[in-house]
């Protein structure tokens, strides 16, 4: 491959939003014909690499890009996606782009329909000419013979099994005429097997015939199956560029999650003081869930069974979009689930979120400006709030109890009390959540929940997007209230070295269902691989970890 | 076979329980069958063009566009200057659409632009902007007509000198297109001419559907994002199918006065915006979906109702009054009715579309595949 011009390189691809560094000098080639696997977890920088090779609008309003790109021998600078679809470099999106109610061969050629002529054109424009079924019809089926499958050219999107979509998209690429280059973004995320094994053979297929492919997917086996060459990226930069043959799902995996040694030093540190707690961690299950579905958009959990036992802290990871955020947002009550979730052995009433709340349960959801807080609102407020509503805290009789009143002075207090512990910084209990910054807001938020004296508490991303001095004091707090009030403590985290200073075990949610718990002191390539689902063969190990109880 | 049944019932429900009312309150209003029908040739010539005005904007996924006053508005305005110049017969209608239609070109490049701003609430925007046009309409014909426009005739204005009177008799083109071309059957008058019109705008419908710029207006309905992505210019595609529907509802205004041969200046155009939409889902049309069919289906049978209705409420309960009554509640009622039924279904096709991720745990792989 080395002898042939590459049909696109990207060289010293840098990118940095607002101050915050997402690329870091990326560059590698395409050959004609190759077939890449860009693999890395989510934040690697994978999408807004993509986004630069499309000159998507943010790339250009956020003060373009480092490096240069050259495509068939010629550096280019796309303007808008149009551009670089006119040389020839096709995208098919993770989400279907299709038009639901048009015919494969509409979708196929939409926008580039084929049009008789007609002498109206020349006062009304092109767009006045009458579409030419026909000649669209063979091309459509010209680019779906492509493919080597059959798709029926007149039927709707909306009324096709979810495979045929994806092919649908795929054949519209190759429906230009001089398509070179065809981005897949986790094309086989919502096939079957089967329809991803077809659809593996077909871009084989088009890589024979001189189309290179770069294939972006979490699905490591594919990419050890299917790709010439896989790239790595993790934090922003290219971590390993190699052959796929001979490589295995374990080596790109623990490529891909690797931290350097600092940071393992750090861990393995951190690790060995909670070891010496674990004498006490043989207590008995105060939550179970079985066959948990939870119908969350973007974290779809499908079947999850899970013990949590008292006092501990258990930790759920997994990469974006696999249904970890989904667990605890359905036990909750705030998106729809079904299921059976027991707590001290009785049940617990699914889709009401009150009802949750008076078992004693409480959530620091990781949306906080949307559900977390009242953000015109003051701090008193905001952490007195739920346990007001809920618990009738912070009222006081009047009338004989006819009706109730407000206690400022007692909010006032528990406020002052919390800005005081949690070191939140602000002008006092009166100030509105809203001016707060993103970590002090956290800490409100978990104010709020401490407020409740839980029994079990869930804590969702608890540290995104705040800085790393809040980050310390956010998980110190819950190891601290872990320790001193015996709380049980879920934490839902896309970070696993945050997981792993935190929680005693680690589930790893992959594609809605637990693909198996560790303890937090294993290593780093063994949640990698329960991240991307390499096991689906054997026996989940939660199975094992459920029937030592 | 059931379900099938079941599915045309549910489909159609609309328009089966409006034939189920008329195929009731005909025999209670004791009208002769020849005026029924005589009434209905003449109103279908009448009002079937304002109604097909609404089609496009259905297509381009605006729903109703309730903004078709403004072109109501403008065929007015040709009507009055036709009338003041004294322009008799078809060279003036004519005329009268010549003038309508740079007017609802730009009061539909208007609408259109301020419904881009507003993206799936262009109903209710269309909506107060009719209100809201009809503030500047007003203002033109009752203030600028006669001061700052000239109007020759002074029978036209108002005993104050300026704005024209409350009522323009358009006795030199009354009826001048539905007698164009005389047709008499078994006694009934059939505005030929009328309907030669309908069946080429009906052309032009079918027609447009089928050219590139229809074919994106489809495309911009159902998924502007997608569409946009392709490389369709989405908004102008919008504004475009707002502005077509604009001068179809101004010429159709205009069909409309000649065939009643009077305009009543500061209303005639106000009801006909929900008359024809009320027509349209009648018929069986929905917020996203409507056809030729529907429309000559839902204008007889609105048309039915509103003959029928004051003669059936006043041998029933002994009172015309109800049936006047009653044909406002029909109107406004049928459009509330389609506005939550198309909620409805919208929801329902969610919640369908969403059953796959909801309960139990299939065998691994196979949910996607169901």
């Amino acid at each position: 491959m080395d002898s042939v011009e590459p049909i696109l390189s990207l060289r010293g691809i840098g990118k940095a939003f607002y101050g915050n560094r997402v690329l870091t000098d990326v560059s590698f080639d395409v050959a004609p014909g190759e077939i890449i696997g860009l693999v890395g977890e989510n934040g690697a920088g994978k999408s807004t690499l993509m986004k630069i090779l499309f000159a998507m609008p943010v790339i250009g309003e956020t003060g373009g890009f480092e490096g240069s790109i050259v495509f068939n021998g010629k550096e280019v600078k796309f303007r808008n996606s149009f551009d670089a679809l006119d040389v020839g470099i096709g995208m098919v999106h993770q989400e279907f782009s299709l038009i639901p109610g048009f015919t494969t061969t509409e979708n196929i050629l939409l926008n580039r329909e084929s049009l008789h002529g007609s002498a109206l054109i020349d006062i009304f424009g092109p767009r006045i000419s009458t579409l030419d079924r026909l000649t669209m019809e063979s091309r459509a089926q010209k680019a779906i013979a492509k493919l080597g499958v059959t798709l029926d050219p007149k039927m709707l999107i909306r009324e096709m099994p979810v495979g045929h979509k994806q092919f649908t998209e795929i054949a519209r690429e190759l429906c230009r005429e001089n398509v070179k280059l065809i981005v897949l973004d986790e094309p086989t995320a919502v096939l079957t097997e089967s329809e991803a094994e077809v659809l593996l053979a077909t871009l084989r297929l088009l890589a024979a015939e001189g189309i290179a492919i770069i294939f972006i997917s979490h699905r490591l086996r594919e990419i050890v199956e299917l790709c010439d060459r896989v790239v790595v990226l993790r934090d922003g930069r290219k971590i390993e560029d190699f052959p796929a043959k001979g490589t295995s799902i374990k080596e790109i995996a623990s490529l891909m999650v690797g931290r350097s040694m600092e940071a393992q030093a750090q861990i393995d540190a951190a690790s060995e003081a909670r070891l010496r707690q674990d004498g006490a961690q043989q207590a008995e299950t105060i939550l179970a869930i079985e066959n948990l579905w939870v119908d969350m958009p973007g974290e779809t959990v499908r079947n999850v069974s899970l013990q949590v036992k008292q006092g501990e802290i258990l930790g759920i990871g997994g990469l974006a979009g696999q249904g970890k955020l989904g667990i605890p947002n359905g036990i909750m009550g705030l998106a729809p689930a079904g299921g059976s979730v027991t707590l001290r052995g009785k049940p617990v009433a699914l889709n009401a979120p009150r009802a949750v709340l008076e078992r004693n349960m409480a959530f620091v959801s990781e949306d906080r400006r949307g559900v977390g807080l009242l953000l015109d609102e003051g701090i008193d407020w905001n952490i007195a709030f739920t346990a007001m509503q809920v618990q009738d805290k912070f009222l006081k009789p009047l009338l004989g109890g006819l009706l109730q009143w407000r206690s400022d002075a007692a909010m006032a207090d528990l406020a002052a009390e919390y800005i005081k512990l949690l070191e939140i910084k602000c002008t006092g209990p009166g100030q509105r959540a809203g001016n707060l910054s993103g970590g002090n807001q956290q800490k409100v938020c978990l104010a709020k929940a401490f407020a409740l004296s839980p029994d079990v508490l869930f804590v969702s991303e608890p540290t995104r997007g705040i800085d790393i001095g809040a980050k310390h004091l956010v998980l110190d707090t819950l190891k601290k209230h872990n320790r001193e009030y015996g709380t049980t403590i879920i934490m839902v985290s896309s970070e696993l070295e945050e997981l792993r200073s935190v929680c005693d075990r680690i589930a790893i949610v992959y594609e809605g269902r637990i693909e198996g718990i560790l303890p937090h002191t294993a290593r780093v390539e063994e949640f990698g691989i329960l991240m991307a689902g390499a096991d689906r063969d054997e026996p989940p190990l939660s199975l094992a970890e459920g029937s030592e109880q | 076979m059931i379900s099938k049944l079941r599915l045309f019932l549910i489909e159609n429900a609309v328009v089966i329980l409006f034939v189920l009312l008329i195929a009731f309150a005909i025999p209670v209003s004791g009208l002769p069958a020849s005026f029924l029908l005589q009434e209905i040739l003449t109103r279908l010539g009448r009002n079937t063009f304002l109604v097909i005005a609404l089609l496009l904007p259905i297509m381009a996924g605006m729903g109703l566009n309730f903004g078709m006053v403004l072109g109501a508005m403008a065929g007015q305005i040709g009507l009055i200057f036709i009338t003041d110049w004294g322009v008799v017969g078809l060279p003036g209608l004519l005329l009268a659409m010549i003038i309508s239609l740079p007017i609802s070109v730009f009061l539909g490049w208007l609408c259109g632009s301020i419904m881009n701003l507003a993206k799936g609430r262009e109903m209710v925007t269309g909506f107060i902007l009719a209100f809201f046009m009809n503030g500047l309409y007003m203002m033109v014909v009752l203030y600028a007509m006669g001061s700052i426009i000239p109007v020759f005739n002074p029978e036209m204005l108002l005993s104050r000198g300026y704005g024209i009177r409350n009522v323009v008799g358009l006795d030199g083109v009354r009826q001048c297109l539905d007698n164009l071309i005389p047709l008499k059957i078994a006694g009934l008058n059939i505005p030929v001419f009328s309907f030669l019109i309908i069946a080429a705008v009906s052309w032009f419908i079918v027609w447009f559907r089928k050219t590139k710029l229809g074919q994106d207006m489809r495309a911009a309905g159902q998924d502007r994002a997608v569409s946009g992505a392709a490389g369709i210019p989405v908004e102008q595609t919008r504004i475009v199918a707002i502005i077509i529907s604009t001068v179809l509802a101004g010429i159709g205004q205009i069909i409309f006065l000649q065939n009643l041969g009077t305009i009543n200046t500061t209303s005639s155009h106000e009801q006909i915006g929900m008359f024809s939409i009320a027509a349209l889902l009648i018929g069986g049309a929905s917020v996203t979906k409507a056809s030729i069919p529907n429309v000559i289906v839902g204008v007889i049978l609105f048309h039915l109702l509103f003959l029928v209705s004051p003669m059936a409420g006043k041998n029933l309960i002994g009172s015309g009054m109800l049936g006047e009554y009653f044909r406002q509640f029909v109107s406004y009622g049928v459009i509330a009715l389609a506005l939550v039924l198309y909620e409805w279904k919208r929801a329902a096709q969610e919640h369908a579309s969403r059953a796959t991720l909801r309960g139990g745990a299939p065998a691994d792989g196979k949910e996607a595949a169901a």
